[in-house]
């Protein structure tokens, strides 16, 4: 759009639209960073601040919330604690003016790391499956094509608490419940239709031509799918690699039902934390705080891919 | 460099079939052209050759050797696309030399290469850029360049300038032209377009229907054409036809249309009674008012030196080319005489030309 025809033209929004769009756009925003704000605030203030009434929205930042997350503490008399050497580190004061030692670290650390190896696991395998399976999809005649296609999209319409008993009883069987492998496994199973689905309309627009070329070049087929047809689907694998990995990242239904110790994930273990006297709010907080990170680094990593890759390949060239 | 050769090939994709029993020979340096109109199996044709294709029967030979079967890396040909292909996540110069690192040349060498080919087709300048902001004609030479850097046994290219604009193509078709006669490479040429095929082909094969209906040198295939189709298809406007029905002997030399007697060229054949059609290119009829078949203008086309008349007979409209001093009013009464030594006759049944002192024996295709 040139600047000079922007007065007349019909295309171009005029100004007040564009400005009631950014103000739309700017409030629905603002709405939904509320419950983030609100969050990042919480993992800040103290518990008795976190449950203030009114709540508080000005408050002395504390560090509490992220003492309490990373460690495990129990009740001590004053005297004790008086007899103690001086506290190391901001966390050990912290604790003491509580009435309370830092006995150990806590969960968090080890759960967090399941849920890495879990999700971005499980992403892994579902896109790589995917991208073979979609290509095949969309290049070769596959007898009853249709039909195993709509059958892989079918694994998605029925809601998971309606497999999550069988699954239970099934991998308590083979021993893999509680296990990281069968945590893999089972978001691989859910995303890879998913994958398929979405990489297989992005493959389709990939002109056969560009595999021809390479191969009448000398390439063989694998090769030209690995030099040709996978740089042009980056687009989509980054955006399937996203949908997959928030997904795998935020499951709970399963992971409540499936992990309870050494596998389990960070989502239903951030509920679990439990202060003196009820959730301790800050400590959920600062572990939701956390938990976000990776998956914003991620998204924000692959951003230019997505934004193109959201369109789902329609105006792609 | 090599000749190539297809023997009774067959395409069928279930149950339509795509090329129906295509012989034709590209002698070594050649540049052949597949002519003819969309859907016609000009593509599928040269996929079979590329080896992109499996035919459903026949056999290929590349130099000499059965490649029926080959995958396309062991063909040793380099193919243009329609739409070029090429990989938008590569720059220039390695589109360019993208076959060769195949091969495990030798960076060094793949740079010589590459930087010949650009010289040749004068895109050294371009070389560093990537490929999706190039204009068209440049998209085109980095095609070219793609096939040329890698001296393959021959060239096949799928309407190489159909992106392109009209202007642009008509240089592009020079460009290609003196190519060839630089490289001296077997290729073959696919398009729908008669310009580009007259102007570049050494021989065309005009197809129809997954057939080959004619295959001959450009000249032969304008004066001489074996088919009504391929006489209606090459040309612009294309042959005239004056529909009429009759027996003739072999040896007969004129027809009657009705009471109009028109000279032909000697018949090698005889014709029994049956619908026929004469054919008569516009450039080979002249305005006579001596001339017994006659008719009245209806209207003209300008044409700088020549002008299009058209005019209404007896036996339908015809369209003439002359020189566009003669002035010629519609409605105006006309006799329109023939170069009888150039004209056709063709079986309306079958479509087929008779044989005749013009076209001597000749059952094409
Ligand atoms: N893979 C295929 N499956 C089914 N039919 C096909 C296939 N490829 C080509 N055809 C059919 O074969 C016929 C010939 O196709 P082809 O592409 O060779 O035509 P063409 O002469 O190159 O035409 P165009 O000028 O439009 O490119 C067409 O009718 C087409 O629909
Ligand atoms: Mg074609």
């Amino acid at each position: 759009m040139s600047g000079a025809s922007t007065a007349h033209s019909v295309v171009e929004p005029s100004a007040a639209t564009k400005r009631i769009a950014a103000f739309l756009v700017i409030l629905y925003a603002v709405i939904t960073m509320v419950p983030l704000a609100w969050i990042f605030a919480t993992a800040w203030k103290t518990p008795p601040d976190s449950i203030a009434y009114p709540p508080k929205v000005v408050f002395d930042p504390s560090l509490e919330g992220y003492c309490n997350l990373f460690t495990t503490r129990s009740r001590q008399t004053q005297d004790y604690i008086a007899e103690l050497g001086p506290p190391q580190g901001t966390c050990d004061t912290v604790t003491r003016q509580r009435e309370m030692v830092i006995v150990g670290p806590s969960n968090y650390v080890p759960r967090f790391i399941n849920s890495l190896i879990i999700a971005f696991g499980s992403t892994f395998l579902a896109v790589s499956l995917g991208v073979f399976a979609a290509y095949a999809f969309s290049r070769f005649k596959i007898p009853l094509k249709d039909d195993l296609l709509f059958f892989i999209l079918s694994t998605r319409m029925m809601p998971p608490i309606a497999v999550a008993i069988p699954i239970y009883l099934m991998y308590r069987e083979v021993g893999l419940s509680d296990s990281a492998l069968g945590m893999i496994l089972l978001y691989t199973a859910v995303n890879v239709s998913l994958a398929v689905w979405l990489l297989k309309g992005f493959i389709d627009e990939i002109p056969r031509e560009y595999e021809e070329a390479a191969m009448i070049d000398g390439y063989t087929r694998l090769q030209a799918f690995f030099k040709v047809v996978l740089p042009q689907a980056a687009t989509g694998i980054a955006a399937t690699s996203i949908f997959s990995l928030i997904f795998a990242w935020n499951e709970y239904a399963f992971a409540v039902l499936l992990t309870s110790g050494t596998a389990q994930t960070a989502p239903p273990f951030i509920p679990t934390i439990i202060g003196e006297g009820g959730m301790d709010w800050p400590a959920v907080g600062a572990g939701t705080t956390l938990f976000l990170i990776p998956v914003v680094v991620f998204t924000v990593l692959l951003r230019k891919h997505l934004l193109r890759g959201i369109t789902f390949g329609a105006v792609r060239k | 460099m090599a000749e190539i050769r297809v023997e009774s090939l067959y395409k069928s994709f279930g149950d339509f079939t795509a090329v129906k029993d295509s012989n034709f020979v590209v002698e070594n340096g050649e540049f052949f052209v597949m002519l003819g109109p969309s859907g016609c199996g000009k593509t599928t044709t040269l996929r079979m050759i590329a080896g992109l294709e499996l035919p459903t029967s026949g056999r290929i030979l590349l130099g000499g050797n059965d490649v029926t079967f080959k995958r396309a890396a062991e063909r040793d040909i380099a193919f243009v696309f329609q739409l070029f292909a090429l990989y938008p996540h590569m720059n220039v110069r390695k589109n360019i030399g993208f076959s060769l690192k195949c091969q495990g040349m030798p960076q060094r060498e793949i740079n010589r290469r590459v930087d010949e080919a650009a010289r040749i087709l004068r895109i050294e300048h371009i070389l560093d850029k990537s490929v999706s902001g190039l204009s068209g004609g440049d998209r085109q030479r980095v095609a070219l360049g793609r096939a040329i850097v890698r001296q393959p046994m021959c060239f096949l290219m799928d309407e190489p300038l159909g992106a392109l604009d009209s202007e642009f193509r008509h240089l592009m078709c020079g460009e290609l032209r003196g190519l060839h006669d630089r490289l001296k490479a077997t290729t073959v040429y696919v398009t729908h377009d008669q310009v580009e095929a007259m102007s570049m082909a050494d021989k065309i094969a005009v197809m129809n229907r997954g057939v080959i209906e004619q295959f001959g040198p450009p000249q032969e295939i304008y004066a001489k054409p074996a088919s009504m189709f391929v006489a209606d298809f090459i040309g612009s406007p294309p042959m005239n036809f004056l529909h009429f029905h009759a027996g003739l002997p072999r040896g007969a030399a004129e027809a009657r249309l009705g009471d109009v007697v028109v000279q032909i060229p000697t018949l090698h054949e005889d014709v029994a009674p049956r619908d026929l059609a004469l054919g008569v290119r516009p450039e080979h009829i002249a305005f006579d008012d001596n001339a017994p078949l006659r008719g009245s203008v209806y209207g003209s086309e300008y044409l700088g030196t020549t002008q299009i008349v058209t005019v209404n007979t007896p036996f339908g409209q015809i369209k003439a080319r002359t020189k566009s001093t003669g002035e010629v009013k519609p409605g105006e009464k006309v006799g329109l005489r023939f170069a009888s030594s150039r004209l056709s006759l063709f079986d309306k049944v079958t479509g087929r030309a008779v044989r005749s002192a013009l076209h001597q024996g000749a059952a094409h295709g």
